[in-house]
């Protein structure tokens, strides 16, 4: 082994070295990411970055080592995320709004130079995507800041974000209103009360309506009853008139629970004592 | 001075023992016996001298090279180790030549060896099995090549393919507002608020795209979800977020929504359903929305109670109108002694009941007994008899509760 390294110390050495170097210099860039090169500062040129229309070039790219300075930055859609801020619609309604938008390095060279890093730009356009949202859906109505991914307001926001963003070398795709709530405090509590007196006038409502349901069934079973008899009485009314008296004095003066006591003072000429009096 | 040396390393290393606890190593006796037939007798001897000191042997090995090699110090180790390979890798011609570290032609093991090992390390990297319901995608130098199918797959070894191994087919799900969180309250386009707690599930649709498009897709993808349900959820009144019809209305609408700004993002993602487990209205106007429950069922009462009255009413009438008709058919078969019977039967009971007094003569002075009257009905004597109601002519009906209605 001595003997070798002695005899091929020389061409050993080189081999390390360049194979040192060639390690140093190989810059491998992944599918997920683009990365720029900076000559003394400078960035130069870039490798991998997106184009839509051209499928990647992701691979082993070679630089000058350490004169050269490769950066890395991402490929994939990133997501901008705003802070929940209020926002005043133009009928003096406020709205507590969450938005978030995606993002792409389309000009990473730009970017670097501009922005540094995916974070700078993340930190450019938070306040942007801030100010256009609440700008946009300032001229809504409360009504139409709550449906507002169906209008426009989001395309304009998007296009507003898109054009300020191509300054950091980014392109907006997409921005979304994640949430809509009520600020807390009054309006949230305003809004309870709201909810609440209306279920309670729902509740009266229901309840009436059962008691107007009752009151028509019952008169309609009456009127029914009425018709019934009507229908079996006329058929002989004077006899009607005999048996419904008949009736009448059992309960009148027959006993029960809840019957009086009565006397009775008959006449001679009374019809029901016509045969005690033994005349015809 | 090299010799005491590598002996100290052997030794050192003998007392790690790295490979002492294999199978087919030299620590077990039985393991040696079993080893293999004719060579048993041989590696036997050699098994339990091994795990003291598997280098002793490749010393001696290491005194035949010495005139050759001087400094092969770290090549004498690996000599020795060198049977150690083969056998481990399946037998092997190791064993009767254990003592000889050389090969045929007396060139040593080691590269033999090495290349084994480099090749068992490659070959690991190489080899991927997918399962049924995976995908892998394969990069090559980091650009997205291929996409493994599920099966038997062999790539380039590590450092110029790298594998990544993803499960697409198994549905992966997750709750929104998540365990941690209260409740979520979402505007209604009524301007109600309503607390609702759903479900997303959603699978991988195109691996590549999954991987290489969006920077966080689980991120994405639950902020799409709830950027989608706030939309939907506004689209509807109050009522309409608690009714079942409304709800799978929302549920359709959501997954659309969606699929759709995924599908933007080309982030391979499929959303096979979105569930809503509650929509309930937000716990500070429960009670009036139970107090709605309630009015309910108050109302439902009501109208019940009105449907047995009415029942009531009704079949009281058809009752006395039917007892009426059988009477009166009885009366047109002989209407005067009908009518006579009636009227005497009645009189009967009526006056049967009740005190009587008769005034006969025109010139009788009347004396109505009153004040008698009163003492005997003070005195608890009452006059009515329980006979009075016995004796019922069949056709005559009982007089039932006419006189009320």
């Amino acid at each position: 082994m001595s003997n070798i390294w002695e005899t091929y110390k020389l061409p050993i050495i080189g081999i390390v070295v360049v194979v040192i170097a060639l390690l140093a210099s190989i810059v491998v860039v992944p599918e997920e990411e683009q990365a720029v090169v900076i000559r003394a500062g400078n960035p130069v040129y870039k490798l991998n970055a997106y184009d839509p229309d051209e499928p990647s070039q992701a691979g082993v790219y070679l630089h000058i080592p350490f004169y050269d300075r490769v950066q890395r930055i991402e490929r994939r859609i990133l997501d901008l995320e705003m802070e929940p801020q209020e926002v005043l619609s133009n009928d003096q309604q406020r709205l507590l709004v969450n938005a978030y938008a995606r993002f792409r390095i389309v000009d990473p060279v730009r970017m670097v130079e501009r922005a540094g890093t995916t974070d700078g730009v993340r930190s450019a356009l938070e306040p942007i995507l801030n100010s256009v949202l609440r700008q946009e859906l300032g001229r809504r109505t409360f009504q139409a800041m709550l449906t507002a991914e169906r209008g426009t307001a989001l395309d304009n926001v998007q296009a507003n974000l898109d054009r300020q963003a191509r300054q950091y070398g980014a392109q907006v795709i997409d921005v979304q209103i994640k949430r809509t709530d009520l600020p807390s405090g009054a309006p949230l509590d305003s809004a309870f009360e709201r909810m609440r007196s209306d279920r309670q006038r729902e509740a009266r409502t229901i309840r009436a309506t059962g008691d107007r349901d009752a009151r028509i069934i019952r008169a309609d079973a009456d009127a029914e009853a009425a018709r019934i008899y009507a229908d079996s009485y006329s058929q002989d009314p004077d006899f009607y008139d005999f048996y419904r008296a008949m009736q009448s004095y059992d309960r009148t003066f027959g006993t029960g629970e809840d019957a009086g006591e009565s006397s009775i003072i008959l006449s001679e000429d009374n019809e029901y004592l016509r045969q005690f009096r033994g005349g015809r | 001075m090299m010799r005491a040396l590598s002996a100290r390393i052997g030794l050192a290393m003998a007392g790690k023992s790295p490979w002492g606890g294999r199978k087919n190593g030299n620590g077990s006796g039985d393991d040696g016996a079993s080893d293999g037939g004719p060579d048993g007798s041989s590696s036997g001897p050699g098994g339990p001298r091994g795990p003291k000191n598997p280098w002793l042997p490749g010393g001696g090995g290491s005194d035949d090279d010495d005139g050759k090699r001087r400094s092969a110090n770290i090549e004498d180790i690996f000599r020795n180790r060198g049977p150690e390979g083969p056998r481990r890798s399946g037998g092997g011609p190791g064993g009767p030549n254990f003592r000889m570290p050389t090969g045929p032609g007396g060139r040593s093991w080691i590269p033999l060896v090495a290349v084994l090992v480099v090749s068992i390390a490659l070959l690991s990297t190489m080899i991927h099995i997918v399962q049924p319901e995976e995908r892998a995608v394969v990069k090559t130098l980091g650009n997205y090549t291929r996409t493994y199918e599920p099966g038997f797959n062999v790539s380039l070894p590590w450092p110029i393919e790298t594998v990544e191994v993803e499960n697409v087919q198994g549905v992966r799900s997750f709750e929104i507002p998540g365990e941690s969180a209260q409740q979520k309250l979402i505007l209604t386009g009524d301007q109600n608020l309503v607390d609702v707690s759903y479900l997303v599930r959603w699978n991988i649709k195109d691996l590549a795209n999954y991987k290489f498009e969006l920077a966080e897709p689980e991120v994405t993808i639950q902020e799409v979800a709830e950027a989608a349900m706030r939309a939907s959820v506004a689209e509807k009144t109050l009522n309409d977020t608690f009714s079942g019809q409304g709800r799978s209305e929302i549920e359709t609408a959501v997954r659309e929504r969606m699929q759709r700004v995924l599908d933007g993002y080309r982030s391979g993602i499929q959303v096979r359903g979105v569930e809503i487990d509650k929509a309930d209205p937000p716990s500070e106007v429960n009670d009036a929305f139970r107090d709605v429950l309630v009015a309910q069922q108050n109302a439902d009462a009501a109208r019940n109670q009105a449907r047995g009255v009415a029942q009531q009413v009704l079949q009281n009438a058809q009752g006395e109108t039917a007892a009426f008709d059988r009477v009166y058919e009885e009366y047109r078969q002989a209407p005067e002694v009908t009518r006579r019977r009636l009227y005497y039967e009645t009189m009967e009971r009526v006056l049967r009941q009740n005190d009587k007094v008769v005034i006969e003569a025109d010139g009788v002075t009347p004396y109505l007994p009153l004040p008698e009257l009163r003492r005997r009905q003070s005195a608890g004597t009452p006059a009515p008899t329980a006979t009075a109601t016995a004796p019922r002519p069949a056709a005559s009906p009982s007089p039932s509760a006419t006189g009320q209605e």
